[in-house]
């Protein structure tokens, strides 16, 4: 690890007023390595790479990194990170949510960027609560747990965060954990290397709040359960299926070609193009048509 | 010169695009959708973006994404629409993102009458978003000037690093008139300040260069962090008073100390005046004609149009008010910038005349205010 | 209300159902003015949610300065295309204004004075389409009137017409015309008879 360590140290901003807010034994950081480790070994320029967060613990990471860096409001980092994308198609934008963030408040802004296929990366980092403002019940807290907002048990299914995204129309969508960390950034690395939109998401835990309301122990055990309840892609393929649903299944779950948003939009520029035959503003401008 | 009839609408995109405007991002919404289908049919002509998004949220941060990436950008709604961009707003002025929002008003709250016309977000479009900022609203009267607002809209918010605000109203937004297209030499645009410092001694909240700090577009080589909090001359979030009161001082500094520039208001007759008209939007030319017909008649009337509606003209309302027997504020809407007036000159001067039923007020309803009937 | 500014200011209403091309007929007229003669023009409209029928209006105010209130205050000219339109709007006409009406469409007139032309029906018989009764109405309106000159409202006509329709456009302005003549005419005869002798006929 003393190697990756290394790596992490060039990316990150020496500045900034360190340690970082997260709780000790938080999940976080291990996806803010998995995604230095990516970048770093795609060979990426830091003036090359913006990321771009909402609000909640994860939003907060951005500020740490030595990136072109964007800490946006609750739920709409990805509309921000559109408008970004589109003024300059050659950054690698990549959105960094949390479970509520992206598909409670920010729910309509997700399904709609993967139904765009803006060549983005999403990567949600799912703990299952939300943590910053203390544990009330996010759109993937499971049935039957504890919330503070749920002090009788949570009653509302959970969202399937890949499932959601296939069905929305991203073009690769992965999972693993944070206890996963280097199958972590092998599946970011891909997500995003694609072009399209892309969707990781890292399933963390909070131990401060979700674990000490539901008994789950520390971050340590609450790690071990990571380990013990995954399982990779390959070896699911030989569970039945009620064994199956009992797991958390790692690896890449979906992965198509279909031409981005910004492709698309070219012919759109060609065509209007082709339409104003080359004329001057003025010309195509008020008074134009005379 | 070129003579075409235009829409207000219309005019607004025109507008943009003179100014740079190079990426729309907005949501349909009446009375406001001429804007949206023109830059979508124009845009993309001069290699621009538009773009429909989900919601108004999602637009107006779209636009601020842009922006970030070194593009001028723009949104336009409505009343509803406008209620959900205010936390946008407030982004904006907090990171200090140039932008463009555009409100064609119509007769609220909540749904109300989609094609009728009004003034009521008068007070929102100052104070919608949470928390104290700073904002420049602009408001046109006719076809040729929500053209040239538009112009002036951005290069204020170049200019200042602010979100700026467009307020129209529907007839003016629907209304065409006769429109004389100026030569592009005669139209001003400013751009926002780059800088030529090395990256590592850029600061994107720094104070060094007047209260606007210059601002690269993310991915020309200047790294830096934005954030909705509180934060530091680096732009990393701070609790520290000694970091955030100079920055509070700075973003309103940046806008009172340059009202010579942004404040937009023509006098007219006020000299002589004891009766001053302050209007504004399509009011304003029912007070000119109400103005025009109380001077046949000998009754010492004037009118103040303001172009600029917040920050409010204290100054000049101050002056006018001092000579006036009675300050005259028409409004559609149930009295939001006599407030102000009443405030600035006081209550006993100030006569309203209002009407909030998506009608415009007639020369009629002010001359009878102007005869103190 | 009354100065040298309301001389100034000509005021025209055009009101009927969605459909009827009514706001159209407003935008041509304003672009007659506006880009042909150089006149100040505001057009405005107003009509129900409905994409297709329900009321329709477009107003048009033109002048050689400057217009403040853009609005029709109380119209030189209503042209009524349908009952309600006529209900609706007469009693807002000038003591001396002019109301035209499409015969057809409107029966009961509230003044002897009214222009009575079957606007629909004499379109059909001109272009064979019901729809180009907007630019019949601007026939007879300019015929009448003169608010702009014929060859100024023939190019606004044109320069809106879609492709492959400016014959039949042509054709309805003409028959707009002709019905405008044939008033004129009678009116010169009877001499005193209509009230529309106050107009400019320019």
């Amino acid at each position: 690890m003393a190697k990756d360590d290394h790596t992490a140290y060039a990316y990150l901003r020496t500045t900034k007023k360190f340690p970082n807010i997260w709780c000790a034994g938080c999940g976080i950081g291990i996806v803010m390595g998995a995604l230095i480790r990516a970048i770093d070994r795609i060979g990426l320029d830091k003036d090359e790479v913006a990321v771009v967060s909402g609000i909640g613990c994860s939003g907060r990471m951005p500020v740490y990194l030595d990136f072109n860096t964007m800490h946006t409001t609750h739920g709409r980092a990805l509309a921000f990170a559109t408008g970004l994308k589109l003024a300059q198609p050659n950054l690698k934008v990549i959105v960094v949510m949390g479970d509520g963030d992206a598909l409670a408040i920010g729910g309509n802004h997700f399904i709609h960027a993967a139904r765009r296929n803006i060549d983005l990366t999403a990567i949600i980092i799912n703990n299952l609560i939300y943590g910053m403002t203390g544990g009330q019940y996010s759109p993937t807290t499971p049935l039957d747990m504890r919330a503070s907002t749920a002090p009788y048990g949570h009653v509302e299914p959970p969202f399937p965060i890949c499932e959601l995204s296939i069905a929305a129309g991203a073009t690769f969508v992965a999972r693993s954990t944070v206890y996963h960390a280097v199958e972590l950034d092998r599946l970011i690395e891909k997500a995003i290397r694609k072009v399209g939109f892309s969707v990781v998401e890292a399933v963390s835990y909070c131990h401060t709040t979700y674990g000490r309301l539901n008994r789950m122990g520390s971050s340590v055990e609450m790690m071990r359960m990571l380990k013990e309840n995954s399982i990779s892609l390959a070896a699911a393929e030989n569970l039945k299926p009620e064994e199956r649903a009992t797991k958390i299944i790692r690896g890449v779950l979906h992965e198509v070609e279909k031409p981005d948003y910004l492709t698309l939009y070219q012919k759109v520029i060609e065509h209007a193009k082709a339409a104003v035959d080359g004329k001057e503003f003025l010309r195509a401008g008020p008074g134009g048509l005379e | 010169m070129v003579v075409r009839l235009m829409q207000g609408n219309e005019a607004v995109g025109w507008g943009a695009i003179a100014a740079g405007c190079r990426f729309y991002a907005g949501y349909p919404i009446t009375p406001s959708t001429e804007i949206a289908e023109m830059l979508a049919r124009e845009l993309p002509k001069l290699g621009g973006i538009f773009i429909q998004m989900e919601d108004e949220i999602a637009s107006l941060a779209a636009c601020i994404g842009a922006s970030v990436g070194g593009m001028k950008a723009m949104t336009a709604t409505s009343g509803p629409g406008f209620s959900l961009m205010q936390e946008h707003i407030g982004y904006a002025a907090m990171a200090e993102i140039p932008c463009v929002i555009v409100n064609v008003q119509r007769l609220g709250p909540s749904t109300g009458q989609p094609t009728s016309p009004s003034q009521g977000d008068i007070m929102q479009a100052r104070w919608g978003t949470h928390g104290d900022h700073p904002i420049i609203v602009l408001y046109p009267t006719s076809v040729p000037e929500a053209f040239d607002l538009t112009v002036t809209a951005f290069n204020m918010a170049e200019k200042y690093r602010t979100p700026v605000i467009l307020l129209m109203d529907e007839v003016v937004a629907h209304m065409r008139e006769r429109f004389e297209t100026p030569p592009s030499e005669a139209i001003r645009v400013i751009d926002r300040m780059g800088t030529s410092v090395p990256p590592e001694w850029y600061k994107p909240f720094g104070d060094t260069v007047g209260d606007v700090p210059p601002m690269p577009s993310f991915g020309s080589g200047y790294r830096y962090h934005i954030t909705g909090l509180y934060h530091d001359l680096m732009g990393y979030p701070t609790q520290r008073l000694d970091e955030i009161n100079p920055w509070i001082e700075r973003v309103h500094r940046k806008i009172s100390a340059h009202l010579e520039d942004i404040l937009l208001y023509r006098e007219e007759n006020t000299e002589d005046a004891k009766v001053v008209i302050v209007a504004y939007g399509i009011t304003a030319r029912s007070a000119r004609h109400a103005m025009k017909i109380a001077r046949q008649h000998r009754h010492r009337v004037g009118l103040v149009t303001l172009y600029t509606i917040w920050p409010f003209p204290e100054e000049v309302i101050l002056r006018v008010g001092r000579t006036a027997r009675r300050v005259v504020v028409p409004e559609m809407n149930l009295g939001q910038l006599a407030l102000e007036v009443e405030r600035v000159v006081g209550r006993h001067k100030v006569v309203r005349v209002n009407r909030a039923d998506g009608t415009m007020i007639a020369p009629q309803m002010i001359l009878d205010a102007i005869e103190g009937r | 209300m009354k100065g040298k500014e309301q001389s100034k200011r000509f005021e025209i209403r055009l009101a009927g159902e969605g459909g009827q091309g009514m706001i159209l007929a407003g935008v041509i007229l304003a672009e007659a003015a506006a880009i042909y003669e150089g006149k100040y023009v505001v057009q405005t409209q107003s009509y129900g949610p409905e994409a297709r029928g329900g009321a329709s209006k477009a107003e048009v105010v033109i002048s050689d300065e400057p217009i403040d209130y853009p609005e029709v205050l109380s119209a030189d000219v209503l042209v009524a295309m349908s009952q309600e339109a006529c209900d609706r709007y007469a009693s807002n006409l000038k003591k001396e204004g002019l109301l035209i009406v499409d015969v057809d469409k409107v029966k009961r007139v509230p003044l002897t004075t009214a222009v009575k032309i079957p606007i629909t029906r004499a379109a059909i018989e001109a272009s064979g389409k019901a729809i180009t009764a907007n630019v019949v109405a601007l026939g007879v309106l300019v015929g009448l009137i003169g608010v702009v000159s014929r060859e100024a409202i023939e190019k606004a006509i044109l320069a809106r017409a879609p492709k492959g329709s400016e014959e039949m456009n042509c054709k309805a302005l003409a028959r707009g015309f002709a019905e405008a003549e044939a008033l004129l005419a009678v009116k010169q005869k009877a001499q005193k008879g209509l009230a529309i002798g106050t107009w400019d006929t320019g």
